[in-house]
């Protein structure tokens, strides 16, 4: 899948309260979620994301409570991908859950400003600053993990695997 | 090779005979957890599987964050669990007047036991560690599947060795001992990794200590946190687990990425400073910090030894005038416990409120929610920006003696500047 779109820069340990604060989740409606998405740490970003774009950030994105609230929000906000330095584990496994793609790009995010034009091959792992002309490579998925990317998430792989 | 505590644990529940780290393996489960808050998404994502409950004895129910019921979606929510607890005959529910806040509740109940694995679509699920489970959180899709096949996928972690010596002083408690090696590692310290503790200063610590210790693993980004499972967790056990377990011990010669040593008998009261649980500082070091708001409670400190900390530094004095506090019980044997013991008295004679178990202010869902500009001391786990209400809020994490000092002082205060 061929990603593309302008960055959101966010820092290191955005933690899963900022990306969804716990006062939104007496609903888990996805598009109610996404009005609140990233609201206090950027009251902004609802507001102004257009789909597509692309949430570039740090240290373990995602650190904090197991609500997969979280990378729901951020899907129903129009992101189409998040490519960090680090992922918080249950953020990264909510994500693949729900088909939200992510990328682990190590230090290399240092190299991506607010407003940089990305395109992103979520399979291969290829990320391209097309503003600074820089291309990137993050570390390849084990085939397990391809697989439930691939069927879309858990459910259908769980339900693909059924005999 | 040898393997640590946890390793060998999935092994088992893989049905292989050794694993090692950075492997891919499903694992059976001994039990899904899920809240008020996880389980709505979770049920959506298992009826899709089109399968019935795996275990009808295996899938725990407990509605606690936003219960007794804060606005009406809310009460939405907690009507999907009854429903569902109803339609599949659901055997480990917890209605409110029978609930706790989850983490509190299973290992009181009986319901984890060594040797176990539990997931659960709750972040502090990780607190089962205390008793030698490996536990650990999930999101509410992975949980829906487990409800319905009864396994879960996981990367087997690689672990740390945390290697406690001595014993604590007076005063210092479980949650210095975490907060201090959540400041020495780093929230991320321990990303997906295992925290195994292990050493001589384990057996001085209560149940209740390594209850707290494991609960807050996640705040260094671990994937869980392990205790050895020795006579002090044996005698815990003996009388709540009704079913039959097996202990697992780590080989001798397991492997560990790294050893971090904390000598218990050299630490002392801690509090981890806004916004992160690595910010931490000796109580004794800092400048004067008023406060608005103490909050005594929690998954983290919401136990009956918690409460008799707090209850023992609030005898015979009261609340600072400029500060509301708020005693939550984790479970209702908690609450009555503490009424037998006469805590619940002497809190309502210094001037505290005391409300029934719920998980309410620790994520700022409700009874006592910060206003801009106010700070709260809180023996919960989490001190991210907007957490306990207002963006512009603070939260300053302690344990039980910390914020019963700090509530009757106005001020971030060591248990000795109010009891000797
Ligand atoms: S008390 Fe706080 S941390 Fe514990 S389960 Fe409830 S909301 Fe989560």
């Amino acid at each position: 899948m061929i990603i593309s779109g302008k960055s959101w820069r966010y820092g290191d340990n955005i933690d899963t309260d900022v990306i969804i604060p716990a006062r939104y989740l007496n609903t888990s409606e996805p598009a109610e979620l996404a009005k609140h998405c990233m609201e206090d740490i950027d009251p902004a970003f609802s507001g102004a994301v257009q789909a597509g774009e692309i949430i570039v950030a740090g240290r373990n994105f995602g650190c904090g409570s197991s609500r997969e609230h979280a990378p729901v929000a951020i899907k129903a906000a129009g992101i189409s991908c998040v490519i960090a330095d680090s992922f918080a584990r249950i953020f990264y496994r909510n994500a693949l859950n729900i088909g939200l793609p992510l990328i682990e790009l190590g230090e290399s995010v240092n190299r991506f400003k607010q407003g940089d034009d990305i395109i992103v091959d979520a399979a291969a792992g290829k990320v391209k600053n097309v503003t600074t002309g820089e291309v990137f490579q993050a570390p390849s998925l084990p085939p397990f993990i391809q697989k439930i990317a691939q069927a879309g998430g858990l459910i259908n792989f769980v339900k693909g695997t059924q005999v | 090779m040898g393997m640590t505590m946890t390793e060998k644990i999935m092994a088992g529940h893989a049905g292989l005979s050794a694993v090692t780290p950075g492997q891919l393996i499903e694992c059976n489960v001994d039990a899904v957890l899920a809240n008020d808050i996880t389980f709505p998404p979770a049920a959506k994502e298992f009826v899709k599987i089109g399968k019935p409950v795996f275990n009808v004895d295996k899938v725990i129910l407990v509605p606690d964050h936003f219960t007794p019921n804060k606005d009406i979606k809310s009460a939405e929510m907690a009507k999907i669990m009854r429903e569902f607890v109803k339609e599949h005959n659901i055997t480990n529910y917890f209605e409110v007047g029978r609930m706790g806040i989850e983490h509190v509740l299973l290992p009181e109940q009986g319901l984890v036991a060594p040797g176990e694995i539990i997931i659960g679509a709750d972040s502090h699920t990780c607190t089962y560690g205390a008793v030698g489970a490996f536990a650990t959180g999930v999101g509410s899709t992975d949980a829906g599947a487990a409800m319905a096949t009864g396994k879960a996928w996981f990367k087997v972690p690689s672990s740390i060795k945390v290697e406690l010596a001595g014993e604590l002083p007076r005063w210092v408690t479980g949650k210095d001992v975490i907060l201090t090696l959540i400041g020495k590692i780093g929230v991320d310290g321990a990303r997906y990794q295992s925290l195994e503790f292990c050493g001589a200063g384990v057996a001085s610590l209560t149940m209740a200590d390594r209850l707290t210790i494991a609960n807050m693993a996640i705040e260094a980004g671990a994937k869980n946190g392990i205790f050895p499972v020795d006579t002090v967790a044996l005698n815990y056990l003996e009388n709540r687990v009704k079913k039959a377990y097996q202990p697992i011990m780590a080989d001798a010669d397991a492997t560990y990425e790294r050893t971090v040593k904390i000598d218990l008998s050299q630490l002392q009261p801690v509090v981890a400073f806004p916004h992160l649980p690595e910010n931490v500082h000796a109580v004794s070091d800092i400048e004067e910090i008023t406060i608005n708001q103490v909050v005594i409670g929690s998954c983290t400190n919401g136990r009956l030894e918690d409460l008799a900390q707090a209850a023992e530094i609030f005898k015979g004095h009261s609340v600072h005038p400029d500060v509301r506090v708020i005693v939550i019980p984790g479970s209702q044997q908690v609450y009555l416990d503490a009424m037998k013991q006469g805590y619940i008295e002497t809190f309502i004679k210094a001037g505290a409120v005391v409300s029934t178990p719920t998980c309410g202010p620790c994520l700022g869902g409700y009874m006592g929610i910060l206003a801009a500009g106010e700070r709260a001391v809180s023996t919960t786990n989490r001190n991210f920006r907007g957490r306990m209400g207002h963006v512009d809020s603070e939260v300053y994490l302690v344990g039980p003696a910390v914020a019963a000092a700090s509530a009757i002082l106005g001020k971030i205060s060591a248990p000795g500047e109010v009891v000797a």
